[in-house]
């Protein structure tokens, strides 16, 4: 057997007990790893109703059976609990360096149950772990705790994961950074870890990951280093430009939200183009682990540089915010990098706070004179520094776009789905990725079935973004297929380039199994379930698959998708029969039986 | 007719951003790239007023025609 290490890092935190147990093997056939094996382990292992924030909440740390071997873009790891934003399933995917390093020490996993008395970190060198006190480093941002413990550490090799002071003062916007710059961003997994007074974990590993069909391998890694660089987008245009080069794209198709969705075209979108990026701010590409990609950013502004920004955020502190400074959305990423939050929720957060401002709910005097409107770049900034510590006003956008906007009596004015914030995509204007968005099982996510592939990007074919012809089929087999991607540990950027068979090959070869495509997909049809098994148990229903008011009713009112709405009504019936769910979004008892869940 | 051209990308290496042609009744997409030295097969999106359109699309008075080459992300 190759890339499973078949060893997982149990630590109670509580009673500062450090134990390892064998992989269930059983399980990883079914699960695969990452996302899937963590997801399902959860489910068994931790009660429907723990608050997410008590000791009671378990977190995995979850590499993929490809982590760490010769794959291209097999850096990546999933943070797995239950999110304090939504209750679901949290699986927050991160790439960089400190996942490889993980399974290189020799584990799968890192299990994190209980809390300590006191903030601490844990360091491990290969089968030696230890739980070291931190309070020389708490209260610390993510950049100075870094250098802090590898100096601790003693070990330049070793990498570094750590929350910033958003995780330590609970912010359910808190992301968990490795390696500097790199974020398992979404569902507010940061607090969880803050609310266990884990700070960081410091990992060193001396070992290797084995493959189990080493001349198989070359083939099939041959054939998949080819078809990434052969296509156009891993191959060019994300190198070239970095994600930010969508910002056009989206904008050109009449979909890119701006003041918080109340408008879907940017006539300065140019201002904060990849294009623009690339030619006035970028210093050097940054790549992952095993990456041939390197869409990462490392760019320069007015008075510093760092990583990014990414289209995401490039989007949530920009023209969803009315701004266009550039120099002021660098801040605001290096912001969430440093202090440890999900650039994504952080800025949409601020346009969801900057809304209730315009339309007078939120009252000057809770401000601090400090300005909050649209187009504010000044503004924006200080207050993303004060969501990061929770000071003032800023305490209530640490708690979410959703629950700021519920304490001014108008929930409906958060742009988000099951409380977690959508991403830069108007659905009004593309039918099929606002499907996914209202069925995503986490929530408003655009990486949990990206159909802006074939719906804008013609990628793996052209499907017409207003049609509804087919598109629950596509969610269907998109949302799975992701889903096996996430459990293997390798970006989903491949997908650009990469079908399912080119997936079945690799992970074939890493582990000497047989799956079929079949199977293999089956495997993510099965983890999907699990999720929402999670999401029923916790009391969600086919009224939590939905999205804003405002993408359902009142049309785009200007530039290329003008006068459309999403037309979610239309679309849910035939995607719960697609799934084997009945009328209730609720899998059926012969569904489950034929995953074998 | 007046049409409004926009390159993104590498499209507008030695080109333009943005461009206000003069065009003949009846042009269509292929007769805008060519010129250009764009070929057919490197256009990945070509949207015409915001919506799908191919090289043999019809032009119209007063459209915007945006160009791109492969590109993507998320």
């Amino acid at each position: 057997m190759g890339g499973y290490t078949g060893k997982v890092l149990r630590i109670n935190l509580t009673e500062g007990k450090i134990s390892t147990e064998p992989l269930n093997m059983e399980l990883a056939k079914k699960y695969l790893s990452g996302r899937g094996l963590a997801g399902k382990m959860f489910f068994d292992e931790v009660a429907a109703d723990v608050d997410a924030l008590s000791p009671e909440n378990t977190m995995y740390i979850a590499t993929g059976v490809l982590t760490g071997t010769n794959a291209p873009t097999s850096g990546r790891f999933m943070v797995v609990t239950k999110s304090p934003l939504n209750g679901v399933i949290a699986s927050s995917n991160s790439g960089g360096y400190w996942g490889a390093q993980l399974k290189f020490a020799g584990y799968d996993m890192v299990i994190l149950e209980g809390k300590a008395a006191k903030p601490v970190y844990i360091a491990i060198t290969d089968d030696k772990v230890e739980i070291k006190d931190a309070a020389n480093v708490w209260g610390k941002d993510v950049y100075a705790t870094t250098e802090a413990l590898k100096a601790e550490f003693g070990d330049d090799k070793a990498k570094v994961l750590t929350i910033g002071p958003a995780g330590e003062t609970l912010s359910l916007n808190a992301a968990i950074m490795n390696d500097l710059f790199r974020a398992a961003g979404r569902s507010g997994v940061g607090a969880v870890m803050g609310s266990k007074n884990l700070k960081a974990i410091v990992v060193r590993g001396t070992g290797k990951v084995v493959n189990a069909n080493p001349d198989e391998m070359k083939n099939v890694l041959s054939a998949a280093l080819g078809k990434i660089k052969e296509n156009g987008v891993t191959g060019a245009g994300l190198p070239t430009y970095g994600t930010a080069v969508l910002v056009n794209i989206i904008n050109e198709s009449g979909i890119f939200p701006v003041n918080n969705f109340q408008e879907s075209y940017d006539a300065n979108a140019e201002t904060v183009s990849g294009e623009t990026m690339t030619a006035n701010h970028l210093i050097k590409k940054d790549a992952c682990y095993r990456c041939p990609i390197a869409c990462g950013r490392y760019s320069k502004w007015e008075g510093g540089q760092g990583a990014g920004p990414e289209y995401e955020a490039v989007w949530s502190f920009g023209p969803d915010c009315g701004v266009h400074d550039y120099d002021a959305i660098h801040v605001a990423n290096d912001l969430c990098n440093k202090l440890g939050m999900d650039s994504i929720s952080a800025g949409c957060t601020i346009a969801t706070a900057m809304e209730l401002v315009q339309k007078g709910y939120v009252k000057p005097e809770e401000l601090e004179g400090i300005p909050l409107e649209f187009g504010d770049a000044k503004g924006m900034v200080e207050w993303t520094r004060k969501m990061a510590y929770g000071e003032g006003f800023g305490a209530k956008l640490a708690q979410g776009s959703y629950r700021l906007a519920e304490s001014y009596g108008h929930p409906e004015l958060s742009m988000s789905v099951k409380k977690l914030d959508i991403p830069a995509y108007d659905p009004r204007g593309i039918q099929g990725h606002g499907l996914q968005y209202a069925t995503s099982n986490r929530g408003g996510c655009h990486v949990r079935g990206y159909m802006v592939s074939p719906e804008i990007l013609g990628l793996p074919q052209k499907l017409d973004k207003d049609s509804l012809e087919g598109k629950t089929t596509w969610v269907k087999i998109f949302q799975d297929l992701t889903a096996v991607i996430d459990s293997i540990g390798m970006c989903l950027f491949t997908s650009f380039a990469l079908g399912l068979s080119d997936y079945t090959a690799i992970v074939n070869a890493v582990t000497g199994f047989n799956y079929t495509d079949a199977e293999l997909l089956a495997c993510g049809d099965r983890i999907y379930n699990v999720e929402r098994l999670q999401n029923l148990r916790i009391g969600m229903t086919t009224a939590d698959d939905t999205l804003p008011p405002r993408l359902l009713n009142d049309p785009i009112p200007a530039g290329p998708s003008k006068g459309s709405v999403h037309r979610l009504p239309e679309l849910l019936p035939a995607y719960y029969a697609e799934r084997g769910w009945d009328a209730a979004g609720v899998p059926t008892a012969e569904t489950l039986k034929n995953l074998g869940v | 007719m007046r049409v409004t051209i926009k390159l993104f990308a590498t499209f507008r290496d030695g080109r333009f951003k943005v461009e206000e042609q003069d065009l003949s009744e009846g042009t269509c997409v292929l007769d805008v790239i060519q010129p250009l030295n764009i070929q057919a097969e490197e256009l990945a999106i070509c949207l015409l007023n915001g919506k799908d359109a191919n090289e043999h699309t019809v032009l119209n008075d007063g459209d915007t025609l945006a160009l791109f080459p492969p590109v993507g992300g998320g």
